[in-house]
């Protein structure tokens, strides 16, 4: 016997530890996969022997290798065991492993769980602690469910160590079994007034972790919190208790005002002194410096917000306050400063846009930073800074940027976001949609952008909803149609040629608008346009059949039919090589348009009047239709969609019968009813539930009547007003960029307006001059008062009757926080309600059969 | 804080550390995508990034960046202290650390952050503290041994 443990003892002799291992591994740079395999089988002939320490050894080079990126998950069980030495050494190692690489798959997980429980109950503080972090990285529901109230006992422990431990694994116990929270919650609470700052601030971190997601229900802890914000001088705590005000904030109004107070004292005590330390020392971290700004101003932000709600009105000096320290941050030359000046900025711009706008200069100076993430956020706050005034100049300052952009990645990203600040809020900043469609043409020349579907859906979107544009549009996508580079550029999925996409649909559709129908229909049948992508050709063979009809009605009728057969002829040529496309749509389609084509050059050669009918194959709007429509369509009264439609089936069945769909018959008359055109009364009684929305939300930033009436009175095309600019604006000529006309255009129509205002309110102030001694002041321009150079019609999405925009859909049905809200004011902290809510606990417990706890408590 | 990520200039993985259960393939392609994207960065480029729906948090110390991911209501400057007390606690430690001593010594690395970082959280505060509680979890280890060679000893009468 002994000999064999001598022999034993020889062998392990060459085994490799850890350092070799390593050391190893340098040393066979080339050879790596290979060396490595060689060690992968040492190390399971080693995890075959009985003794502890050579399994330990085993599994800390396992370790290693999982770092490197090696799958060890075969060896759990051999983990498990390594876990379960009585040496501490040797523990250490298995629960390091095991919270490398266990997860929720690991079957493994359950044999650890009364080991997990000797562990945590062991009389040595470093076993529990050891146990304690190891489990909180491979906690499951089931460790969770076992494991919550020996945790929760821990929280008592007389050594503090082990209370900060089992109070911030709490936290990871609760999200994998939220019952734990009610029972723990009162403890959870006591320990906020924790003697030990350690535990103190565990606690603070769990209870504001929770709060975040779940704030209603910690309201009552607000005075605590309160409490422990003025008197402690721990900044960690500090910022997580402010984290934590900023959510409660919108929920209680009066924290709001309270907060007033010592958050601008904090302000101004702790910025002055950080920001002089961060001159002195360059690379010290600064925080004490973010402890005020970034949550401060989000907070004080909410509580200004409520405050001015309930009618206070001398808060705004505490966000001038905020804006201006941001100010210093942001004009700082530290990378993170800036970055996080930026950060703050916008979240105090979406409640306080009118503050952040006077920095403007600053933001559009950020432009031009060297550092992308910086730049990022500047546009991310342009984004909330554009307001009908600057969009021009803003989108022509970033048009700039896109011409001497660098990387792709960033144009790409400046290309969406011009497209973002645009189209924000229904096109609410677009005075001018020519200078618009003039900006996603321009956009369309740069090349190599992945973003082509999105100028696309915008010309679209625009040409259906601004009725007044059209001819405008058509005259532009007929130009892009013609223009040879767009075809010969890359034709990759979302590439720019998805454009074409746009311009052949918006040509098809609205081609009364066309001036040269012919040539547009020409330059559609082209044989290059056979190298597009495929669904770009079925567009174009279909809206050539649309232009064909456009065509017919234009010559039929008029002296020339030799036209109109001639251009039967045209497509019967052109039509053919779709038809042999590769792709299923084109030829479908081109060849039904064929066929029908044939047919209609019989007629005509018999002289018969065609063109009636073929427009009558593409009568009737297409109106947008919302997103959330199908959604909203009400289930027919009658109807029960649980109920059988056949015999269930029996067990012999075949599996493939599908079920009689239940929509067949209810779909046809559905999409019928949206076809039908919007009424009058329906926009009416839409406009009016508008408004009404609109009057309650307070924060919703109400236009003067004189522009509202003007956007309700415009019943369509018909009323357009004659623009009264004389200049000649050239649009076709290709390759000239006409956004910066439209600028100066732009300009000079805001100049008349004031101008014009101004000799009306002289009028009025002749009359008035008795009444009113002082000078009324013009004042600066607001917003309201620039009327759109076209009266703009914008056609609201459909939706089925009786549905209300809503968002109550998108919430993640899985989301863990959802599950721990739960009202926790209930649970008064008191010793013999805690006594109980942990008997009532185990009674549950044992009544669902899980006898584990129920032995513990017994015991 | 979501995971915590210690690596070289040339993208060797020194010391990964994951906050929440992922299986391992995902812990790769994670690892590989945030890598690229620290090392693309430029020295004098902010330390923070944009990812999904995370933020990287991320500094770089002689050869090594230290990358942390954390959730988006999280505050980019505490996390960047985090960071900083790591390295300090790692200094106090090993004495100068160097990126050597993290490779050699990386399961104590481990033990270190373990005692600083817990689910995500940082647990302590105090640096004292922290590196009291190793030393003293060190001193259980080396005590081990030692009663074993007597039990050896006092078994064999040597």
């Amino acid at each position: 016997m002994a000999l064999k443990i001598v022999k034993g003892s020889i062998d392990r002799m060459f085994d490799k530890n850890l350092q070799d291992l390593v050391r190893g591994i340098r040393n066979h740079k080339e050879d790596e996969a290979k060396y490595i395999s060689t060690c992968i089988d040492e190390i399971k002939q080693e995890l075959k022997q009985d003794n502890i320490a050579v399994k330990a050894n085993a599994v800390c080079k396992l370790t290693y290798l999982q770092m490197l990126g090696y799958d060890i998950s075969w060896a759990a069980f051999n983990i498990v065991e390594v876990m379960s030495s009585s040496k501490f050494t040797y523990k250490r190692i298995g629960y390091l492993a095991a919270s490398q690489c266990f997860h929720e798959g690991t079957d493994v997980i359950m044999l650890t769980t009364n080991q997990i429980r000797k562990d945590l109950s062991s009389p040595n503080q470093y076993d529990t602690g050891v146990a304690l972090t190891g489990l909180s990285c491979f906690v499951t529901p089931d460790l969770a469910r076992d494991l919550a109230n020996d945790i929760m006992t821990l929280m008592s422990h007389t050594k503090p160590y082990i209370r900060k431990k089992a109070v911030l694994i709490m936290y990871k116990v609760f999200l994998k079994y939220p019952e734990s929270l009610r029972p723990a919650f009162p403890r959870l609470k006591e320990k906020l007034e924790d003697p030990d700052p350690g535990v103190q601030s565990a606690a603070v971190n769990v209870i504001c972790e929770l709060a975040r997601r779940n704030p209603k229900n910690y309201l009552s802890l607000a005075p605590l919190f309160f409490k422990l914000m003025t008197s402690s001088t721990n900044n960690w705590v500090l910022i997580k208790i402010i984290k934590l005000f900023g959510a409660l904030t919108p929920l209680e109004p009066r924290l709001g005002k309270k907060l007033i107070e010592p958050l601008t004292n904090l302000i101004h005590s702790r910025l002055v002194i950080t920001l002089h330390r961060a001159s002195v020392e360059k690379n010290v971290c600064l925080i004490g410096l973010v402890l005020p700004i970034v949550c401060v101003c989000v907070c004080v932000s909410n509580a200004v917000l409520i405050s001015l709600s309930s009618g206070m009105p001398n808060h705004s000096a505490s966000i001038q306050l905020c804006v201006q320290k941001l100010r210093i941050l942001i004009e700082d030359s530290d990378q993170n400063l800036k970055y996080l000046g930026l950060l703050a900025m916008s979240k105090i711009l979406k409640t306080h846009p009118k503050s952040v706008q006077s920095h403007k200069d600053l933001i559009l100076q950020c432009l031009d930073d060297k550092d992308e993430s910086i730049r990022l956020r500047a546009l991310d706050l342009l984004y909330g800074m554009v307001s009908k005034k600057n969009l021009m100049e803003i989108v022509k300052k970033l048009m700039l940027h896109v011409d001497k952009a660098e990387g792709t990645t960033y144009r790409d990203e400046l290309l969406t976001k011009i497209i973002d600040i645009c189209s924000q809020s229904n096109y609410q900043y677009i005075t001018n949609f020519e200078w618009y469609i003039s900006i996603l043409v321009e956009l369309t020349r740069l090349e190599g952008t992945r973003h082509g579907h999105l100028i696309a859906s915008q010309m679209l979107d625009v040409a259906i909803r601004v009725k007044a544009i059209r001819g405008f549009a058509v005259a532009q996508m007929a130009m892009l149609l013609d223009s040879g580079h767009l075809l010969t550029g890359n034709m990759q999925r979302n590439g720019i040629c998805e454009v074409l996409y746009a311009a052949a649909w918006i040509c098809g559709e609205f081609s009364e608008h066309l001036d040269d129908p012919m040539q547009t229909l020409e330059a559609m049948l082209r044989p290059k346009v056979a190298s597009l992508p495929g669904h770009i050709q079925a567009v174009y063979v279909q809206n050539a059949a649309k232009l064909f009809a456009t065509v017919l009605q234009k010559h039929e009728g008029a002296t020339d039919s030799q036209a109109a057969q001639d251009t039967s002829q045209l497509l019967i040529e052109r039509l053919p090589l779709f038809v042999q496309s590769a792709n299923l749509e084109v030829q479908e389609r081109a060849s039904c348009i064929l066929q029908l084509v044939k047919y209609i050059q019989k007629l005509q050669q018999k002289d018969v009047e065609v063109a009636e009918e073929v427009s009558a194959l593409f009568a009737g709007e297409l109106n947008p239709v919302a997103p959330k429509a199908q959604k909203k369509v009400p289930v027919p009264e009658g109807l029960d969609l649980d109920a059988w439609i056949n015999e269930p089936p029996s067990e012999s069945e075949s599996e493939d019968e599908k079920p009689k769909a239940v929509f067949a018959k209810e779909e046809p008359k559905q999409s019928r009813a949206r076809h039908i055109e919007v009424d009058e009364k329906e926009l009416a009684r839409r406009r009016e539930a508008r408004k009404q929305e609109q009057a309650n939300n307070p924060f919703y930033i109400k236009s003067s009547p004189s522009s509202q009436k003007v956007y309700q009175d415009a019943p369509g095309v018909e009323h357009i007003p004659v623009v009264q600019i004389d200049l000649s604006v050239p649009l076709k000529v290709p390759g000239m960029p006409m956004s910066e006309q439209y600028l100066k255009l732009e300009e000079e129509r805001r100049q008349k307006e004031r101008a014009d205002k101004k000799k009306k309110d002289k009028k009025k102030k002749k009359r008035e001059k008795r009444g009113k001694g002082k000078r009324d002041d013009s004042g600066p321009e607001s917003e309201e008062d620039i009327t759109p150079a076209h009266q703009v019609d914008i056609v609201t999405e459909e939706m089925p009757e009786n549905a209300l925009p809503s968002d109550d859909d998108d919430k993640d049905p899985n989301d863990p926080h959802k599950a721990l809200d739960i009202d926790l004011d209930k649970y008064v902290p008191s010793a013999e309600n805690t006594l109980h809510k942990v008997t009532v606990c185990m009674l549950h417990a044992e009544k669902q059969g899980d006898l584990s706890i129920t032995r513990h408590f017994l015991v | 804080m979501r995971f915590m990520l210690l690596f070289s200039r040339q993208g060797k993985l020194r010391l990964q550390k994951w906050y929440v259960p992922l299986s391992d393939p995902q812990k790769k392609k994670i690892s590989r995508e945030v890598i690229q994207m620290v090392l693309a960065r430029k020295p004098k480029m902010c330390s923070f990034l944009e990812w999904r729906d995370l933020k990287i948090v991320y500094k770089r110390y002689a050869s090594l960046y230290f990358c942390c991911a954390v959730e988006d209501q999280e505050n980019e400057l505490i996390t960047l202290e985090i960071i900083h007390r790591y390295v300090e606690l790692l200094d106090k430690y090993f004495g100068s650390v160097c990126e050597l001593d993290i490779i050699f010594n990386f399961e104590k690395a481990y033990y270190i952050l373990d005692e600083f970082i817990l689910g995500g959280e940082a647990q302590e505060t105090s640096k004292k503290i922290v590196l009291k509680a190793i030393e003293q979890a060190d001193m259980l280890q080396e005590v081990g041994p030692i009663y074993f060679m007597k039990a050896f000893s006092a078994r064999w009468a040597i």
